[in-house]
């Protein structure tokens, strides 16, 4: 099997809206695709085609072996679905609700039962388990929603925005799910807002806008992608903030960028640590006093921010995003 | 503990198998009794409506209408009774399977059912089986209403049941017209309003309390031929309640056959648009 999600061209369009506009994706087995995206990029409808709850217009899809058109049965054995809201029947309890998704995966009524019994204890819903899911938190309904999606032991596994919702102690319940289930071999692909979340969790890293893939890699290599190294040195006096710009312009692989109301320049570099003490030596023969100087990596949020293009407008947030943007025109 | 260590990895019935299909149906319908009876005042409601309904119809409309030929209140209710039931069972079971149908999809539950190992359907046969309960239920408070305001069966019991069979039978046809509703709107609401839409039309223009032979020649046809008019009809006849003069219509001659043939009609037309819509509900 040549992995567990395979999928080419996927088109799918809602009405003028072109929801999908030639995705491609592969998820080996065993590993954590993040599909990372603003709304409406077409997150959501990548998983409900793959889950086979939507029929592509074009494009094909293979899910742990099986294809989504024209197999959809047999996609759905090997499958477990976590929503975008959780769909949990309201008016069940949480026992129930468990018990019912057991007997409908084709489990015998014991062996439902027991298996609602354990994951009530994981997912830390015992006390509550025979009240209606009405009455729940939006927190243990989303838990009881992830808790469905893990009756049988899925080989595949969707979670679009899992942890929209959930406390801190819940999140951190579910990342301890997820590794859990990679380690007993299951494929994730889950769909979030989170870019810490898909930095901790997913080893390949999916961007998505206006329903295509304008990214795709390692957290690492989408940090690259969008320039690399940078040094960045806030001056204390605002005057010298020009000449620090000036200055850095000569060891930088790019023209800085300034960020007034801070009082900081940065700049794309090429080089480690030497390449900073020489900066802090210039910088210092000048006679720029500098409060701050660093040397960092972009995080996955102006990395996102960069390559999705919605650089803030707020430029005191942040310069890299913006300097990123600029680079990609 | 760990989740996946402990799952049962391989289901212990094989979907596609005639004992899983029917269990899917069984899990399913058991939901959605539950779901009904869960809420006390939901069934309270539901049966006093059509109490409430019979004895307004008993006291005020007998009162003031009279059935040609027989100028009592109490054969106006034995005439009025059946159409009574028909009307009665149409909304309540349209009502209640559009509603939820269209409640399941907007809370997410379709999406959920349609990424499950399911028999195709079972989600849908599920809905009507647990409609075809709670008619059973307001079926039967409404015929001990009835008994106790004058109503009478007059052939026996077999008869009887002939008739409740029939009844039954077009009221689950009907609960599969609300299942394709309730697929094809955007919300409950919407599902709601739009059986007064159809279900209106339907009760009144039959023979449930007007004549047809009164009705302009279009819609008197339509009214002879209405689904509704021959399962009025035939029930009228079977439990011996007086009936209109015959028009001559052909399906007021057969009603028996006519009521069963537009009920397995509407059933099975109802049930292939309903499956269609569920596969691709959402897209
Ligand atoms: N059922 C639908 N009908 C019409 N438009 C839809 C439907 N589902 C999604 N869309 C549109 O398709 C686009 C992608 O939506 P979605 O996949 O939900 O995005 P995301 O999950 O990334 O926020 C959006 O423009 C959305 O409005
Ligand atoms: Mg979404």
């Amino acid at each position: 099997m040549a992995g567990a999600i395979h999928a080419t061209g996927l088109v799918k369009t809602f009405g003028e809206t072109r929801a999908l506009d030639g995705v491609d994706l592969d998820v080996p087995e065993g590993s954590v695709l993040g599909l990372l995206g603003p709304n409406g990029a077409g997150k959501t409808t990548t998983v409900r085609l793959l889950a086979t709850l939507l029929r592509p217009d074009a494009g094909t899809a293979v899910v742990a072996g099986h294809d989504v058109v024209r197999h959809p049965d047999r996609v759905r054995l090997s499958i477990g679905l976590s929503g975008q809201f959780a769909a949990v029947d309201d008016r069940l309890t949480g026992r129930e609700n468990l018990r019912m998704i057991g007997e409908l995966y084709g489990l015998r009524s014991r062996a439902a039962r027991r298996r609602a019994d354990e994951l009530l204890d994981r997912f830390d819903l015992t006390g509550a388990a025979d009240r209606m899911s009405s009455t729940y938190s939006g927190g243990m309904r989303r838990r009881l929603d992830l808790a469905c999606a893990l009756v049988v032991r899925p080989s595949v596994m969707f979670l679009d925005e899992p942890s929209t919702g959930l406390d801190p102690t819940s999140r951190l319940m579910l990342w301890d799910i997820i590794e859990d289930l990679v380690s007993q071999g299951t494929t994730i692909l889950l769909t979030t807002q989170y870019l810490e979340e898909a930095d901790r969790l997913a080893r390949d890293i999916a961007v998505v806008d206006h329903g295509r893939i304008i990214a795709r890699g390692t957290p690492r290599e989408l940090k690259a992608q969008a320039g690399g190294q940078r040094v960045e040195a806030v001056v204390s006096r605002r005057e010298q903030l020009d000449a620090a710009a000036a200055l850095l312009a000569g060891y930088g692989i790019r023209t800085p960028d300034v960020d007034r109301p801070r009082g900081m320049v940065s700049v794309p570099v090429d080089g480690g640590v030497r390449l900073m003490t020489q900066v802090i030596a210039a910088l210092d023969a000048a006679g720029i006093e500098i409060t701050d100087i660093g040397m960092r990596r972009p995080t996955l949020d102006e990395v996102f921010l960069a390559l999705t293009e919605v650089a803030p407008r707020d430029t005191s947030r942040t310069a890299v995003g913006a300097g990123a943007a600029n680079e990609k025109e | 503990m760990n989740v996946s260590a402990t799952a049962p990895p391989v289901p212990e019935l094989r979907p596609g198998t005639a004992a899983k299909s029917l269990r899917d149906v069984l899990v399913v319908t058991r939901r959605n009794v539950i779901r009904t009876v869960r809420i006390p005042e939901v069934v309270v409601l539901s049966l006093v409506q059509p109490i409430v309904f019979v004895l307004l119809f008993a006291y005020i409309f007998a009162g003031s209408f009279s059935l040609p030929g027989a100028a009592n209140p109490a054969a106006y209710r034995e005439y009025m009774m059946p159409g009574f039931f028909v009307q009665t069972l149409a909304f309540a079971t349209a009502g209640n399977s559009s509603v939820s149908m269209a409640n399941d999809m907007q809370s997410g539950m379709v999406d959920r059912f349609r990424s499950l190992p399911m028999a195709r359907g079972a989600l849908l046969t599920g809905r009507t089986l647990a409609d075809l309960v709670q008619n059973v239920m307001v079926m039967t408070v409404m015929v001990l209403c009835a008994l106790l305001v004058g109503w009478r069966i007059h052939h026996g019991v077999l008869r009887a049941a002939a008739a409740f069979a029939l009844l039954l039978l077009m009221g689950y046809a009907l609960s599969w017209v609300g299942v394709v509703i309730g697929l094809s709107v955007r919300a409950p609401e919407a599902a709601a309003t739009s059986n007064f839409l159809w279900l209106f039309p339907l009760t009144f223009l039959s023979n449930a309390f007007v004549a047809p032979s009164t009705l302009p020649t279009v819609l008197r046809w339509a009214a002879e031929w209405n689904p509704l008019s021959a399962t009025v009809q035939a029930t009228r006849q079977l439990f011996g309640n007086p009936g209109l003069a015959a028009t001559g219509a052909w399906p007021a001659q057969h009603p028996v056959l006519v009521s069963l043939s537009w009920s397995v009609l509407i059933a099975v037309v109802g049930r292939t648009l309903a499956v269609r819509r569920y596969r691709s509900a959402g897209s």
